[in-house]
Formats: structure tokens, C-alpha cells, sequence
């Protein structure tokens, strides 16, 4: 039995300072390959539908005429099955959401 | 594959159930799968990491004797099929009368396949309004 | 004279709506009965309307904090019934991640027991602990909790050398961070004051009432579905871990020695990685039933699914551990003093949301 065993422990954390970020001010680099966003590029994309078929959350509609690719952000769960079926390879997943 | 080990019937569900317990079986769990005129209840049962499964047909209407006074592990499980199918479970250890998981506005029977009865999903335009397909429209509660 | 107490649905120590109502004579508790529905979402429902590649997705997320292995019993469901052979590679690596997974879960729940005793400290120590395990999670598969890497026939994703050599630096530093942490949930006065000879219950009790997991190795029985050596579970060499005495500090052990096991087996499994492909294709749709058990951090999960021949599956059953888990917690609380309640509750570790599903 043993009393404030864990007493070393916080006088470590006493000298050594916060583990934490002082976030937003500062923000640690995304790790690649992170998903965070998902973003189209609309030049490539044929409107095949593909992406919509896929997609788990039904975060996405395509509508062949007139050409419309529509994201609800909020519903997106971001798994990436529409990065992967997508025929063109005009999805993708960014890290993170973007700076405002 | 599920290996169906034994079939029950009313009469020797109990009897059964007791013998595989005092064999030193371990309550795994029961599933309801609605078969449309019937329901299938599995009753999972572990013993050396191997799972045996007792299944008992179920005509849709009549009562189930519930196992828990000999297993009370089943309690749990039972009154979450009483919940979601609609079965009524006869003489459980402890009954929450239907709205175990379920608030008391929540559709009933919830998991049944009858149309009308149960939850519906509901598709999205893509732009955040959402509509519920006009055939089948949730009973909201009441039956 | 008795009286009725409700204890949560919003408690301070409990981090999911559950409700147990109890009845006290003075401060002992007489019986206590559980009232849950506060987060049903219907998942098993909402399984029969998607198709059956959606549903991995779906699955994950029947639980936020051991997501990546109930992907891993649906998906070991499926190819059960398609006869899918899944690569060498998949198979270490599921274990790597549901490795990673049972040790960050351990850790929340080490952590949440503390704070339920008191020992605030501890509790933020072992929290500040478990972010390495979640940046090894991150860095491999880009998310912390919602892996998404299992897929029906393998996993999405692979780890490269230089992403091992990160996971391995991890596991180094939760090593030598853990030890300390570890020497005083095993040691301290505070602690044992509040765990020892709380919530008992012994192991024939425990297997009658359908106890999985830490809550049934605690109390000296030797039940451990990673034994039958699904995934590479088979091929990696590892003992259950038992304790014998039954109670709320016996499970905590069982879920420190696990944390150890589980850095171990994650070390194994990367040494052991195999090459080669990451996936099997496949074509067609499920029929037939399965039924899969997996050992998930709090107990073994089940899986019962059918399927019908075509893109909808007929069925899905989930039978999650804390389910399993709930009738041994009544009994265990039956004769503890009001405080030791909280602390009970915690040491099986419950998961409300897998639970109502």
C-alpha cells in the first residue's frame, strides 16, 4: 500500500508546462492522408452518379440533365466511397477543413 | 454458416433450454427474424467457444413463454423483442411492458415487416430537404 | 424503511444516458433495475434499408469507441457467407487496428473509472496517455475513431514502413508513460480503498448470468474469443488474461494486463506483416445466415445476419457486450453502499449507445 504514488507525476507536470496547444493560435500539421474535407474537381467529373450510388449517408446527389453535383457537408461522414468508385478520379479527401 | 442445432416447440422450449443450461451452456443471446406469416427465434447458447442455436417458429399472435425464470440473462434480450416485434413474452422476471427501448411515442412494432407498421427511410434531394416515400408512411405511434 | 432512488440518466461519472433505479435501505442497495432507450437510433432497422457495402460504414458506427471491430464482425460476417478468402496482409492488418482500438478503449475506460472514484489526476494522466494511441490510429488511417479501413474482403488501407516505425515510436512512449500510470492504479492506497472487495461477484454467477469480457476473465474465467483465432489472432502467440477475485479492482487489472497484451500483439502482428494484396474482389450478394463473434474490449460481440440473395440483407442482429453485461451488473450492485455505485457501473465499462443500438 502506498500513499501519493502518483505524486511524481504531478510535480512533473508542474515543471514541464501544458500538453495541450494553445489552440486555435496554434495548430498541430495534419497527418497525410487525413480526411477531412471532401472536394471535386467539376471539370473532370462526367456526372455518371457513381459517387451518389455509393455514398452510405446519401450526402450526395447528381443529376445527369441539367449537369448538377450536389454536397451536403453535414451529412457527409467522410468514409471516402465515393473517392473510390469515382470512374474519373475527380474526388478527393483533403486534410482537414480549410482555413476561413 | 449458422448451424441450426436443435428445433423447439412450445412445449419443450423450456425443458431444452433448462437441460443445455445445466450442461454448463452460457446464454449468448435470441434473435427474432420476421418471416413474414411466422416468426423465427433463435436461441444462442456458447460452450467452449463453439455457439449452439435452438430455433422455435413462432405463429404471428400467439404468446412466448420466456425463458427468463431459468435464465435470467434472457430478461434483457426478451423485453427488447417484446419492444421491437411486438411479441408478447409471457411471464418475465421483470417486465417493462413494451417500452424497454422504446418512449412511449416511439411506432410500434418498429421492426416488423407489415406495411404501414414500423419506420421508413426517408431520401434527401441533396440540399438538405428531405422527403419520406409517399407508399409507406411511418404510423406514428399509434396502432 | 426503503426508498427509490433514480440514479442518472444524467449522472456526473456516467458518460451515457443510462438510468438505474434503485432501492435503498439506508445507504445499501436492495435492487436495482435499469432503465435504457435513451439513445434506440434503430441501426438494426436502418441495416435492412441500405445495401450491404453501405452498411460497413453504418456498423462503425453503432459504437464510438470500439468502431473498428464492429466493422470487422460485419465484414467477417459477410465474407462468411460469399466464401471470400481475405489476404494474409488484411488479416494482420485488422489485428494491428483492433489492437489499437482495444488499447485506446481500455484507456478511456481506466480513465472514466478514475474519475468516478475521485482521482481527477489519474484520470487526466491517463487521457493524456491515450492520445498516443489515437495519433497511431490517425496516422494510419486518417481518422481517430471512425476508421473506416475495414471493407468486405480486406481493409481499405495500408500501413507503410515509415507509418509502422510511427506506430511502434508510439506504443514505445504509451510503454513508458503507461508504466507509471499503471504502478499507481495497481498501488495506490486511494485507489484500493475504493476498488477492492466492491461490486463482487464470482465466476459461476457470472458465466450463469452471461458475463463477457473483463467483467467474466475478472472473475477467473478463462473466456477469450480471440482464442479461436479469427483474423491472425491464430497465428499470434497470447494468453487470456484472468484475475480471480471478482471484484471492481480485479476487472480494472484485467483491463491493465490487457493494455500490455494488447501493445504486445500490435508489436507481433507489425513484425509479422506480411506481403501482398490488400483486398479481395468479389462479386455477387449475400445469402444465407452467419452468426460471428468477435472480442471486442468489453466482451465478445455478436453478429447474426441473412441474407436473401440480393443487395439488402433480411436481417442484422447485433448483440453487443455491455447487453450482455447489464444482468451481472444488477447482481453486483445488489448489497454495495450508494457511492460504490457509480464505481460498479464504470468497472464493466458499459457502452450505452452499442447497447440500445
Amino acid at each position: 500500500m502506498r500513499l501519493f504514488s502518483i505524486f511524481k507525476d504531478i510535480l512533473g507536470n508542474l515543471v514541464k508546462g501544458p500538453v495541450t496547444r494553445n489552440y486555435p493560435a496554434v495548430k498541430r500539421a495534419p497527418f497525410p492522408g487525413e480526411r477531412g474535407k471532401l472536394v471535386i474537381e467539376e471539370e473532370k467529373c462526367i456526372f455518371c452518379g457513381m459517387c451518389a450510388r455509393k455514398c452510405p449517408s446519401n450526402a450526395l446527389k447528381v443529376i445527369r440533365q441539367p449537369k448538377e453535383w450536389h454536397f451536403e457537408q453535414f451529412r457527409c461522414i467522410l468514409c471516402g466511397s465515393c473517392v473510390e468508385a469515382c470512374p474519373k478520379k475527380c474526388l478527393k479527401l483533403l486534410p482537414r477543413l480549410p482555413e476561413e | 454458416m449458422m448451424q441450426i442445432n436443435e428445433t423447439l416447440t412450445l412445449e419443450n422450449q423450456l425443458e431444452k433450454i433448462g437441460s443445455l443450461l445445466l450442461q454448463g451452456y452460457r446464454f449468448v443471446t435470441m434473435t427474432v427474424v420476421d418471416k413474414g406469416e411466422e416468426f423465427d427465434i433463435f436461441y444462442h447458447f456458447d460452450l467452449d467457444y463453439k455457439l449452439t442455436t435452438l430455433q422455435l417458429a413462432l405463429k404471428k399472435g400467439s404468446e412466448l413463454p420466456s425463458i427468463s425464470g431459468i435464465c435470467f440473462a434472457a430478461v434483457i434480450v426478451e423485453n427488447e423483442i417484446q419492444d421491437l416485434f411486438g411479441i408478447t413474452v409471457s411471464g418475465l422476471a421483470i417486465d417493462y411492458e413494451k417500452h424497454f427501448l422504446l418512449a412511449e411515442d416511439a411506432p410500434a412494432q418498429p421492426f416488423c415487416r407489415v406495411p404501414g407498421v414500423g419506420v421508413t427511410a426517408v431520401t434527401t434531394d441533396g440540399k438538405g430537404n428531405m422527403t419520406a416515400p409517399a407508399a409507406a408512411v411511418s404510423n406514428g405511434g399509434a396502432q | 424503511m426503503s426508498m427509490l432512488v433514480p440514479f442518472g440518466p444524467q449522472h456526473p461519472v456516467l458518460p451515457e444516458p443510462l438510468q438505474l433505479r434503485l432501492e435503498l435501505n439506508d445507504e445499501k442497495v436492495v435492487s436495482a433495475v435499469p432503465v435504457v432507450g435513451y439513445v434506440h437510433r434503430g441501426l438494426e432497422k436502418l441495416a435492412e434499408q441500405k445495401d450491404f457495402i453501405q452498411d460497413t460504414f453504418l456498423i462503425e458506427r453503432v459504437c464510438g469507441i470500439c468502431s473498428f471491430m464492429h466493422s470487422m464482425a460485419y465484414s467477417m460476417g459477410i465474407e462468411e457467407l460469399m466464401g471470400i478468402q481475405i489476404p494474409d496482409r488484411a488479416r494482420y492488418l485488422r489485428v494491428v487496428w483492433a489492437e489499437l482500438h482495444r488499447m485506446h478503449s481500455h484507456l478511456l475506460a481506466l480513465g472514466l473509472l478514475a474519475d468516478a472514484f475521485g482521482f481527477e489526476n489519474l484520470f487526466y494522466t491517463i487521457w493524456k496517455i491515450r492520445e498516443e494511441i489515437m495519433d497511431a490510429m490517425e496516422c494510419t488511417t486518417g481518422a481517430r475513431v471512425m476508421l473506416g479501413s475495414c471493407c468486405i474482403g480486406g481493409v481499405r488501407k495500408d500501413i507503410s514502413p515509415e507509418q509502422a516505425k510511427f506506430v511502434l515510436e508510439k506504443l514505445a512512449n504509451f510503454e513508458k508513460m503507461f508504466k507509471r500510470s499503471s504502478e499507481v492504479l495497481m498501488g495506490d492506497y486511494s485507489v484500493k480503498e475504493r476498488l477492492v472487495g466492491v461490486g463482487v461477484i464470482d465466476g459461476k454467477k457470472a458465466y450463469e448470468l452471461g458475463a463477457v469480457g473483463p467483467s467474466l476473465r475478472g472473475s477467473g474465467i478463462a473466456k477469450d474469443h480471440r482464442m479461436t483465432g479469427y483474423a491472425a489472432y491464430g497465428e499470434l502467440g497470447f494468453e487470456p488474461v484472468v484475475e480471480n477475485d471478482g471484484d471492481c479492482y480485479a476487472r480494472t487489472m484485467v483491463r491493465v494486463r490487457e493494455l500490455y497484451q494488447s501493445m504486445n500483439l500490435v508489436r507481433e502482428a507489425l513484425a509479422r506483416l506480411p506481403e501482398g494484396e490488400l483486398k479481395t474482389p468479389f462479386k455477387g450478394n449475400p445469402s444465407g445466415e452467419a452468426a460471428v463473434r468477435v472480442e471486442q474490449p468489453r466482451g465478445e460481440v455478436l453478429y447474426y445476419m441473412r441474407g436473401n440473395g440480393s443487395d439488402k440483407l433480411d436481417r442484422l442482429r447485433i448483440r453487443t457486450p455491455t447487453f450482455a453485461n447489464i444482468a451481472p451488473l444488477l447482481t453486483m450492485l445488489v448489497g454495495c453502499n450508494l457511492p460504490d455505485v457509480a464505481v460498479i457501473i464504470l468497472s464493466i465499462d458499459p457502452c450505452i449507445s452499442c447497447t440500445e443500438r
